[in-house]
Parts: structure tokens; sequence; C-alpha cells
């Protein structure tokens, strides 16, 4: 009843083409974003219930944001572009770590030229940023090998960014500023004055990214770019033959997917971490963002959110909900417990919603529309 | 002369590990040559078949059983929990998946990797259990030409001595039997096998059970190396390479796979290591095998292939 477009007529192409059509769906992003923006920052600091401690917006809201961007760019280059890739916790890191050295100061000695290269420690969005597109240009670097290899042997390819990479940060001490412990710890947020110190401020800034970002990835995937990249992922052969150039379409893919990865990996370490191990982004982390694709929907920017959502929501309940029951477990068997219906449910979701929630979304819309009478 | 002994005994090393990795690897490109679904479950199914295999056997053994007796019992015990595995992946999540993309079924394999994990180690425990069914001590060869001589692990004997037997089996299994030939024509085209006849979900729980029992042999030569412990998981990902190497539907191409990552990483951490941090058979493998990839991108082995509109 309420959910229906009769009587919006639509007098342009421009309204005709929207990124949201119907006057509903603008309305529920309005509010959506309202609650975001406003809202939760307001209960946060008046500490009115869900917020009545931290938790709420230090375990679960900044993390979600935060991995919502990285699903978003890598559901660019898996769900539009069709190139599976193993490599998205590798890309996050070197945005972290690439936003770390720029915000600390890098020196590169060259002694056998004899000088060195040095750069004055970069303000923190500077960092973040250049963070970003330092992981866009090893993105590119590793996307060549895609022009010849295609589908799984591409997958196992990519591992070999995500193994090179932990490795990197691991034993090269030059990366870590010749930390002992191997743990780096992220500069103060200042961004032109204004400090990022409590839990609204941090959940705020990453709201920032995260919406520009996403409606950043949502234009351009609808636009002339996006369609090269789904003619690549439909069929390669087809659309090079229609005059799409596989070198640019595929190497933008991976360029704008990891320059999104990488922003995403360095609030990762600065926002949420505050200091951070090479652990904090290995194989886990990029198969955990795959989940989140695939599960969330693939090809859908919508899809990327809900998908974190799950697959980062999913296990905090299952390690809450024994102890929450009152069960008699000990802390063991709930880890293989909740290994076994992580996976069972990951299962179940592929056979029954192939296409993730985001099909499951728009099935709803659909039965929505007709509501209450579907004939 | 001392450091064409020491080269030497790095590459035999190398190779006798590379062989244990393509024990690994023939799983997989048994399950993926039969159904198309690229198994990250492997190294679980090597850890549950391990686990089941050294629980048996402890527990055999406390009772009072002779040795070769538990040894027998053990290994059949763990072959039914191998074709229950089969049974069950095929039924619940390979089955009712027919006909989705490679993407698709990779991750469910994951989260299947995920159940047999926690099943694996709330039934067994998941603690390291120690497996000695292969002597571990070591042989010096040569040593009459070379000071020192050269050391030899007796295990990687018997691993290799294991793979090739495996490789002969599979080899006569895949070449002369009814099934092994029903396996082949199920691999070249799953339409076609059906429509003359071949069960399909039949043929993939025998190749679900083969990769089972490969797993099974590589879970005794690793457990006895290792013993078995979690970490076992972590060899799907070191097989992935070989995988790609040798080419993901060929098993002479694991095998060979297999000895040019086993070589290759130990000689490549001996000479190469110490001048960039160490530590870098990590990812060597990889990197190896994305040389290989830009070269040829079906892998050494794997079949051409041709792409039509």
């Amino acid at each position: 009843m309420l959910y229906r477009e009769a009587g919006q007529f639509k007098t342009t192409y421009a309204e005709d083409m929207a990124i949201f059509p119907i006057r509903q769906d603008r309305i529920a992003l309005a509010i959506l974003l309202g609650i975001a923006f406003i809202g939760v920052p307001l209960l946060a600091t008046f500490r009115i219930w869900p917020f009545g401690s931290d938790y709420l917006l230090w375990a679960i809201l900044l993390p979600f944001l935060i991995l919502a961007l990285a699903a978003i760019g890598t559901n660019i280059l898996v769900g539009y572009c069709g190139q599976i890739s193993l490599g998205s916790g590798a890309f996050m890191a070197i945005g972290a770590y690439s936003a770390y050295k720029l915000a600390t100061g890098v020196h590169i000695p060259l002694a056998s030229l004899g000088f060195a290269i040095a750069i004055p420690p970069l303000p923190v969005l500077a960092s973040i940023l250049l963070g970003g597109f330092m992981s866009a240009g090893v993105g590119i670097l590793f996307g060549i090998p895609s022009l010849r290899i295609k589908g799984l042997y591409l997958a196992v390819a990519t591992l070999a960014a995500q193994f090179f990479f932990d490795w990197a940060f691991l034993r090269l001490p030059w990366f870590t500023n010749y930390a002992p412990s191997g743990s780096v710890n992220a500069p103060e947020l200042d961004f032109f004055g204004v400090v990022v110190r409590t839990p609204v401020e941090r959940y705020l800034l990453c709201l920032l990214f995260v919406t520009v970002l996403a409606v950043l990835a949502k234009n351009l995937v609808r636009g002339n770019l996006g369609r090269q990249w789904m003619a690549i992922r439909d069929m390669d052969i087809a659309a090079e033959l229609i005059g799409i150039r596989p070198l640019y379409a595929k190497l933008t893919a991976f360029a704008v997917s990891s320059f999104i990865i990488g922003v995403a990996g360095a609030l990762w370490g600065f926002v949420y971490l505050g200091s951070w191990e090479p652990l904090a982004f290995s194989i886990e982390r990029s198969l955990d963002l795959l989940f989140m694709v695939i599960i969330g929907g693939l090809g859908s920017i919508m899809g990327s959110f809900i998908g974190a959502a799950f697959i980062l929501i999913v296990p905090i309940l299952l390690n809450v909900l024994p102890t929450e029951l009152g069960l008699p477990l000990s802390t063991q068997t709930i880890t293989h417990l909740q290994f076994i219906i992580f996976g069972s449910l990951i299962c179940y979701l592929l056979i029954k919603e192939p296409h993730g929630f985001a099909r499951l979304i728009s099935i709803g819309k659909e039965k929505l529309r007709l509501w209450p009478f579907p004939y | 002369m001392i450091a064409f002994g020491q080269f030497l005994e790095v590459l035999i090393g190398g190779l006798m590990s590379g062989v244990l990795y393509s024990l690994v690897a023939l799983g997989f490109v048994l399950i993926f040559k039969a159904s198309g679904v690229f198994n990250y479950a492997q190294g679980a199914m090597v850890l549950l078949a391990g686990l089941a295999l050294v629980r048996a056997l402890d527990l055999l053994v406390a009772n009072g059983f002779p040795l070769w007796v538990a040894v027998v019992l053990g290994i059949g015990f763990a072959a039914v929990i191998m074709a229950a595995t089969a049974w069950l992946i095929e039924r619940f999540v390979v089955g009712p998946l027919v006909n989705q993309d490679a993407l698709t079924l990779f991750m469910s394999t994951i989260g299947v990797t995920f159940v047999i994990e926690g099943v694996a180690e709330m039934i067994f425990g998941s603690d390291v259990y120690p497996l000695r069914l292969f002597p571990t001590d070591a042989w010096f060869l040569f040593e009459g030409l070379f000071p020192g001589g050269i050391l030899v692990n007796k295990l990687d004997v018997w691993g290799a001595l294991i793979a090739g037997i495996l490789v002969a089996g599979l080899a006569l299994f895949f070449q002369r039997t009814k099934t092994g030939r029903a396996l082949r024509a199920v691999a070249d085209d799953h339409l076609a096998a059906h429509s003359v006849g071949i069960p399909i979900s039949w043929i993939w729980f025998v190749v679900w059970l083969a990769a089972g029992l490969v797993a099974l042999v590589a879970a005794t030569v690793w457990g006895t190396k290792l013993g078995v412990q979690f970490s076992i998981t972590f060899l799907a990902l070191k097989a992935l390479p070989v995988l790609i190497i040798g080419g993901l539907t060929s098993i002479p191409g694991a095998i060979v796979g297999g000895l040019i990552v086993g070589a290759g990483e130990k000689i490549a951490e001996v000479y190469l290591g110490p001048s960039i941090g160490g530590g870098i058979e990590y990812w060597f493998a990889y990197v190896l095998a994305l040389a290989v990839l830009l070269v040829r991108p079906q892998g050494l082995f794997g079949e051409r292939i041709i792409e039509r509109i």
C-alpha cells in the first residue's frame, strides 16, 4: 500500500535515471541517513539505550562501517568486474601501512646513489587518502596478470599478493619504523585542527568516509566505466569484440577497488584498531570480505552493507548467545559450535539464495509493491 | 665439493617435501576434474582424517590391541569417517549447488571447511596428537663422496613411495575400471554423461570419497611429520600454488608442481633467504605460481582453455 509508485510520473530523462527513482526509496534513505548522522550520535552522547555503554559503537558500528567500505571495494572487483580476488586483506594492509608511513614521515636511504628520499610527516587526511592511492597502485600491478589469467587461477594468483605483503609487513622492519614488537601505533587523528578521539567522533568520521565513497562507487558503477566492468564480467571476449578495452576496464576496476579497500584499511588501522600488527590483515580478512560480498550479493552496493553486517554480527551473536542463555558450555566448545553454525549458515544461504541478500531485498520490494493484493 | 653436497641435500630435501605437498594437491585435482569444484576443504579433510585415525589408534592401543590390528582398524575407522563426510557433502552441499558458478561453489567449500574443523575438533579434541606410523630418523647418503654425507629423512622417502603408489593406483582406477571411465566422462561433460545414463550424484560421491582417502593418506604422512594438529589445515593453502603450477586438471601435474614448489622454495630459502630477510618460504610458492601463470595461464599440464562466444 505504502510502497507503490503510482502517480509518480517521470517527465525528464534525468528523473528516469535517478539512483532512487521511487519516492518511497528516497524517503527511506533520508530517514536512514538521518538516524545514522544525527540520531545515533545524539543517543550516544546522551547515553540513551541502546547506547548506554560504548560497546555498540565500538564493537559493532565502527567495524561494520569500515568493513562495509572494504566490502564495497571488493564488490567492485569481484561483483562488478568478475575478477575473483583473495587478496583484499593485503590491500587493506597496504592502505594502512602506507598511511602510517606517510603520517610518520618517509625516509628512504638510497646509499648507493648518495642521497635519501625524505618526505615530512603528512596530515592524517592526506595520509589516509594517499594510502588509498598507494593501494590502488599496487592493485594495478597485481591486476596485470588478470589480463591473461581468469577465474580460479586468478584467485590463487591474488593470493600471491596476500602472502607477499603479509610477509613484507612482518619481516621488513622499515614498514614498522623499526618497532621492536612489530606492531605500530596510529598517529593522533587531527583533521585540520579537529582532533578525533571519542567513539562518537570516530563513528562520525568513518560514516563520512563511507557515505562519500559509497555514493561515488554507486555512481561509478552506473556510469560508462561500470557498464564496461559488467560487460567484462558477463563475457570478456564478447565485450572485447564490441570495443571495450579489457586492459583499461580490468585495471580501472583493480585500481578503484584497491583504492576503496586501501582507504578502508587505513581507517581500520587508524580509527578502529589504533595500534595493529600484520595479523590484522591476514588471509582470514580476505575470505571474510569475499563472504560479505557473496552473501550480500555480487554486484550490489547495498548488498555489501548487508553482507558486512551479517558476517560481522553473526559470530558476535554466536559468541554471546550461549552465556546469555545460560548454557553450561566450555569456551572451547563454544568456539567449535561457532565454527559449525557459521559454516552451515553460509552453506545454507548459498544454497537457498546464491545471489545473496540483495536479491532477497529486490524480491521483497516486488512483493511489497503488490501487497496486499498480489494479483 | 662441500657447496655441491649442500646444494644436493637442499634439493633432495625440497623435492621430498614437495612430494608431500603433492599428496594434498592430488585431492584437489580429483574433485576439480570431476565436478569443477575448487575444494578449499581439502586441508580440513586432512585434519579430520588424521584426527580420526590417531584418536582411534590411541584408544585401541590403550585397550590392549596389538599394534598392527590397531593400525588396520584405525585406518578402517578413518576411512568410514571420510566416506560419511563425502556422502554428507555430496548430499547437502554440492548436490543442491549443481550448476552454480565456480565462485559460489568455492565459497560453499569454505563454509564446509568451518563445519569440518568445528566437528572434528569437537569430537576428537583439539590438542597436538603425535602419530608414529613411519620411521622419522635420517639416513646419510654418499658419505664417501661428500664430507658428512647427504642427510635424507626416512619419512620423506616413505612419503615419496606412498605418493608414487597412490598416483599409480589412481591412474589404474581412472583408466581400467568402469567407475573410473565414468568419472572421466563426467569430468569431460556433466550433461552428456548424464544423458548416457551415468549417475552423476553417485560419481560425485565416489570422487569426494577418493579425495577423502587421499586426504587420509596425506594425514598419515603429515601427521607423522608434524603431529596431527589444527595447523595441518593450512596445508590446503600451501597446496594451491602446487595445483596452479601443475594445472588444475592434471594428476601428473600435481606431482610435478609439488616437486617444483618443494625444491624451489627450499633452494630460495637457503640461497636467497638470508639476503632479504628470511621466511620467504611463506610466499615464494605463490610468486612462482604467478610467474608460471603469466607464461602458461592453464598451468604446465592443464588442458588448454578454449573460449568461444
